[in-house]
């Protein structure tokens, strides 16, 4: 079964959570989660963020709900990296 | 709902400070309005402590239930707005978030506070009054005790302030508790 290695998102989010609180909720999914935020422009009330995920099997449907969770909506999947079994 | 969750939505909704302002102005109140009742019991014609108590509880029951339906309606209205000024900035939907949850349940958390601290205040207020009518004051006045008591209450929420501001701690202290005393000279004179 292929696996999901990594993904590199464009997000739109709320100013909170901030950068740091919102990697963590996502980090939390499962303990090999590494996450990555750069943040690319800032607004009145929302910031555009690239959120970079790696991990050994990532789970693309827990990924989206914690950004909805947290007021966030998933704009682009901007890269993906994927490995066959 | 896990308390994880719960503690996000209130960090999220900025609940924190507004819950710990409400404590302190509620709870200032009911402390205020049951020093005001014991202070009028005290000065005018003695009546049986149940009355004194029964009064005392009634009137912070009343301002607990104010309390929390007053700060319910006021929160939920606000936070309803800045949800539909966030979900504005968002271009969608924000129902699934912490942010729509929070509406409800950050304010239901705001209200209780609001309603539970003159409760909670003006039972320890009265305290006194219920261990003189079991004889446990040891020849103490109940109502000067509970007086004693409502004072220190109230100069702890004005250091609690102060603590809160970074402001000098006994100043605030103070400050409210002349406010208290202030009170107590007006209800002496009216007598």
């Amino acid at each position: 079964m292929p696996s999901l290695k990594r993904l590199v998102l464009d997000v739109l989010k709320p100013h909170l959570p901030n950068a740091l609180d919102f990697s963590l909720e996502i980090a939390s999914i499962a303990e090999d989660y590494r996450v990555d935020i750069r943040v690319i422009e800032v607004d009145e009330k929302t910031e555009t963020l690239q959120v970079s995920i790696e991990g050994n099997q990532l789970d693309f449907e827990r990924i989206t709900d914690m950004i909805s969770k947290n007021g966030a909506s998933l704009h682009s999947i901007d890269e993906v990296s994927v490995t066959g079994n | 709902m896990n308390i994880k969750s719960i503690r996000t939505m209130l960090n999220l909704s900025g609940s924190w400070g507004i819950m710990r302002r409400y404590f302190v102005v509620n709870g200032f109140d009911g402390a205020l309005t049951s020093l005001g009742l014991i202070m009028g019991f005290y000065v005018s014609t003695r009546v049986d402590l149940t009355v004194v108590m029964t009064t005392c509880l009634a009137a912070s029951l009343a301002l607990g239930m104010s309390g929390i339906s007053s700060a319910y309606i006021s929160e939920a209205a606000e936070r309803r707005r800045q949800l539909a000024q966030l979900e504005e900035a968002m271009l969608s939907s924000l129902e699934q978030s912490y942010h729509a949850r929070s509406v409800i349940w950050s304010a239901a958390l705001v209200a209780l506070v609001n309603g539970v601290a003159p409760l909670l205040i003006a039972l320890i207020i009265i305290s006194p009054l219920w261990l003189g009518q079991q004889n446990l004051l040891h020849g103490l006045d109940p109502l000067a005790t509970a007086i004693v008591v409502a004072l220190m209450i109230i100069f702890m929420l004005g250091v609690f302030l102060g603590r809160v501001g970074g402001t000098f701690w006994l100043w605030s202290g103070l400050q409210s508790l002349t406010v208290a005393l202030l009170t107590l000279g007006l209800i002496y004179l009216i007598n």
